[in-house]
C-alpha cells in the first residue's frame, strides 16, 4: 500500500539504502522524458523525485533552471507531466515517485484539485520547495485527503522548533539537506550529516534522505554510513541530460550506468 | 513560533520560502521588532533621514497644472530625496537593521537602479559591501545607474537567467541569499516579497505619510480628499497610505501601469488584470498563465515593471480600503512632460502615472477637492529614455 514504507522495508532486509534521482519531467521533451525516466528505473533507482518545470524556481541552481527552461520550450504542462507519471506508473506499480515542485503550480488549479490529479497520476509524495513547515497546513491537508505523503524538509539550520514539528508531521520520508544554497552538484554537501539525523531520529521524524550537493557514490556512502536512509541526486543526473542532448541514446545509457554506480555507493559496508 | 508580527494581510502575503531561509526571516523580524523600540536605533535612523537624505521633503502646492478653479493639487517631494526618491527612506532602515544583525554583506535586486542605486550609497555610507543583482537587459539600459552603483562601491551583477529583468534579478537574489544569509542581509527593495519585508518596507515608509497629514494640516487645516501613489510593488504608495489607513474620508489610490493598454499582455497592472497566486515569497496578485507560470511584465517605467504587487495592497483593494486604477505609458509620459512645463519639476515615469491620475481627477471634480500626489521620483534617470521616445526612435520594450 504505502510504497515508501514497502521500499525501506526492502531495503533494509536487503542492507541497503536508497538511490533517489531527480529529473525535469518534460526535459527535454515529453517523450524523451519517458525513456529517460525507463533508463533511471532501469539502472536500479529505488524511488523517483521528479519536477514540474516552473518558470521562476527560486530553490534551484543553474542546471535545473536550465532544464525547466528546456521542458517550458518544448511547450511542457502540468497535464503533460502527468501524462508521463501515469505511464511510469502503469510500468512500474512499486516504485515510489515523488514530485518536487514550487507553490504557485499547485495553487494554480486549486491546492485540493492538483493534489487529486497527481494522486490519480500515481504520485506518492509532494514536496513543495517554496512552502516551510509553517506555511503547509493547506497541503498537508490536501496530501491526506488525497492519501499522498507531504515531504516535509529539514535543513542544516533547523531551530529546535521547526525539528519537532518534522518529527510530527512529517510522513513517507525526510528530505535532508546536505548544505545550504540552492540546488547543485558544483557545491557539494557537507558531511557528516550525522549529528541531524540523529536529532531526526530523536523526533521520531519520516526517515531522511540526504539532497543536494551529491554527485558521486562516495558521498552516498557517506551519507548511509551516517544514517541517512538514502541519497537524492539531481542537477548531477540533470547534468548528464543536457550532456548529450544531441544524442539520445548515448544518454539513456549514460544515465542507466550513472544510477547503477550511485546505486552501488548504497550498500552498508 | 517566534513570529511577533502578522505575517499576513487578511489571505495575503505569508513566508512561501525554502525552509533554509526561515531563520533568517525570523531574525531579521526579532531585530526589526528590537529596533522599532530601540530609542537609539530611532535617533540614529531619524538623524540619517534628516542631515543626510534631507527630509521632512517639502509638500509643494502646483501653480499651474490644475485649470479647474476648484481643485488644489499638492505634490509629496521625495523627488528632492537624496538618490532621487523615496527608496532611501527604507534602504537608510534596513541598512541600520544589517549592521544591528551584525552582517557585513548586502544582497539587493534592482530593476532600473534606482533601488541599487539606494542601497550602494547607504552601503557606502555605513561601511556595509554591497552586491546587486540586476537583469542582463536592464545593466544594458541603464548604463547610467549601474556606473552611479559601481561609484560607490557595489558590485552590480548581471543576471543572465529568464527574461534577464527584474523578477530574475529577485530570484538570483533569492538564490544567494540562502546560501549566504549567515553573514548577508537581504535588501529587498519593495513592499512585497516574503513576511517581515512587507511590513519592515511600510514601516520604513511611513514617514512619508505622517509629513503629509502635518503639512497639510498647517497649509489646509484639513485631511485631503485624496492621496494618489504609482504602484509596481508599491513602496511608496504604501508609503504614503499608511498613516491614513483609518481616515475613511481620505481616499486612497493606488495607480498600476497599463502599458500599451490592459487589453494588450504588455501592462504591469497584476491587481487590475491579474489573479491571486505566489510570487518571491508572499500570496497576492500576480501576472500568471492559467497554469500559475508567471508572465512578464511591461512598462514604459521600469520601476513599475513587476509582474506583482505588495500583499497589503492585494488585501486594501479587496476590503475596498483603497482603490487601484491604471494609466498607460502614453498618459503617464503626457504628465510627465505637462509636469515639467507648468512646474519646472522632472518627475519620474514612475510618479507621472500618479500624476496622470490624478489630472483626469482634477478635471472630473465638481466640488472643492483637495488631492495629493506622491511624487516618489525624479526623472533624471528618464531622461535619456523619454527623449529617445519623443524624438520617434525606436522604443524599447
Amino acid at each position: 500500500m504505502d510504497r515508501y514504507a514497502q521500499m525501506f522495508e526492502r531495503l533494509d532486509n536487503a542492507g541497503e539504502g536508497a538511490f533517489v534521482p531527480f529529473v525535469m519531467l518534460g526535459d527535454p521533451d515529453p517523450e524523451t522524458s519517458l525513456a529517460i525516466i525507463n533508463a533511471l528505473i532501469e539502472g536500479g533507482a529505488d524511488a523517483l523525485e521528479l519536477g514540474i518545470p516552473f518558470s521562476d524556481p527560486i530553490a534551484d541552481g543553474p542546471t535545473i533552471q536550465k532544464a525547466a527552461i528546456r521542458a517550458l520550450k518544448s511547450d511542457v504542462h502540468p497535464k503533460d507531466c502527468f501524462a508521463i507519471i501515469h505511464k511510469v506508473r502503469r510500468q512500474h506499480p512499486n516504485i515510489p515517485i515523488g514530485l518536487l515542485l514550487y507553490s504557485n503550480l499547485v495553487l494554480a488549479p486549486g491546492t485540493d484539485e492538483f493534489y487529486r490529479q497527481a494522486s490519480e497520476a500515481g504520485v506518492d509524495s509532494m514536496l513543495i520547495a517554496d512552502v516551510p513547515i509553517r506555511e503547509s497546513a493547506p497541503f498537508a491537508n490536501a496530501a491526506k485527503a488525497h492519501n499522498l505523503h507531504q515531504i516535509l524538509i529539514a535543513p542544516p539550520n533547523a531551530s529546535d522548533e521547526t525539528m519537532a514539528r518534522i518529527g510530527e508531521l512529517s510522513s513517507g520520508y525526510t528530505y535532508l539537506l546536505g548544505r545550504a544554497g540552492v540546488t547543485g552538484a558544483e557545491t557539494a554537501a557537507t558531511m557528516p550529516a550525522s549529528e541531524l539525523i540523529d536529532k531526526l531520529r530523536q523526533v521520531g521524524a519520516a526517515r531522511p534522505i540526504l539532497g543536494f550537493g551529491i554527485s558521486k557514490p562516495e558521498q552516498v556512502k557517506e551519507a548511509i554510513a551516517a544514517g541517512a536512509a538514502g541519497a537524492i541526486a539531481g542537477s548531477a543526473t540533470v547534468k548528464l541530460i543536457e550532456e548529450h542532448l544531441t544524442d539520445v541514446p548515448a544518454m539513456l545509457q549514460r544515465l542507466t550506468d550513472y544510477v547503477a554506480g550511485m546505486k552501488a555507493g548504497t550498500t552498508h559496508s | 513560533m517566534t513570529e511577533h508580527l502578522d505575517s499576513k494581510f487578511g489571505q495575503y502575503g505569508g513566508m512561501y520560502v525554502p525552509e533554509l531561509l526561515i531563520p533568517a526571516l525570523d531574525q531579521l523580524e526579532q531585530a526589526f521588532v528590537d529596533a522599532q523600540q530601540d530609542a537609539e536605533f530611532q535617533q540614529e535612523f531619524m538623524a540619517l533621514l534628516k542631515d543626510y537624505a534631507g527630509r521632512p521633503t517639502s509638500l509643494t502646492l502646483t501653480r499651474n497644472l490644475v485649470s479647474n478653479p476648484k481643485v488644489k493639487l499638492y505634490l509629496k517631494r521625495e523627488d528632492l530625496l537624496h538618490g532621487g526618491a523615496h527608496k532611501t527612506n527604507q534602504v537608510l532602515g534596513q541598512a541600520l537593521l544589517t549592521k544591528r544583525m551584525g552582517k557585513k554583506e548586502v544582497i539587493a535586486e534592482t530593476g532600473a537602479g534606482q533601488h541599487g542605486v539606494a542601497t550602494a550609497l547607504a552601503c557606502a555610507l555605513l561601511g556595509l559591501k554591497a552586491r546587486i543583482y540586476m537583469g542582463a537587459k536592464d545593466v544594458e539600459r541603464q548604463a547610467p545607474n549601474v556606473f552611479r552603483m559601481r561609484l560607490m562601491g557595489a558590485e552590480v551583477i548581471p543576471v543572465e537567467a529568464g527574461s534577464g529583468t527584474l523578477k530574475d534579478a529577485v530570484n538570483e537574489a533569492m538564490r544567494d541569499w540562502s546560501a549566504t544569509y549567515d553573514k548577508a542581509h537581504y535588501l529587498l527593495g519593495t513592499a512585497a516579497g516574503p513576511h517581515p519585508f512587507p511590513t519592515i518596507v511600510r514601516e520604513f515608509h511611513r514617514m512619508i505619510g505622517e509629513e503629509v497629514r502635518e503639512q497639510i494640516l498647517d497649509k489646509e487645516g484639513r485631511l485631503p480628499d485624496a492621496i494618489v501613489a504609482c504602484v509596481g510593488g508599491g513602496s511608496n504608495a504604501i508609503g504614503i497610505f499608511a498613516d491614513f489607513i483609518d481616515e475613511a474620508d481620505v481616499k486612497l489610490i493606488g495607480v498600476e501601469p497599463a502599458g500599451k493598454g490592459l487589453h494588450t499582455h504588455e501592462h504591469g497592472a497584476a491587481i487590475a488584470n491579474g489573479t491571486k497566486g505566489i510570487l518571491h515569497g508572499a500570496f497576492s496578485y500576480i501576472m500568471q498563465t492559467s497554469e500559475g507560470q508567471i508572465e512578464e511584465s511591461y512598462s514604459v517605467s521600469a520601476g513599475l515593471d513587476y509582474p506583482g504587487v505588495g500583499p497589503q495592497h492585494a488585501y486594501l483593494n479587496d476590503i475596498g480600503r483603497a482603490q487601484y486604477a491604471s494609466v498607460t505609458d502614453e498618459e503617464a509620459l503626457n504628465a510627465f512632460q505637462l509636469l515639467a512645463r507648468k512646474e519646472g519639476i522632472i518627475p519620474a515615469l514612475e510618479s507621472s502615472h500618479a500624476l496622470a491620475y490624478a489630472l483626469n481627477m482634477a478635471d472630473e471634480a465638481e466640488e472643492e477637492t483637495l488631492i495629493v500626489v506622491n511624487l516618489s521620483g525624479r526623472g533624471d534617470k528618464d531622461l535619456a529614455h523619454v527623449h529617445k521616445i519623443l524624438t520617434g526612435e525606436h522604443q524599447d520594450g
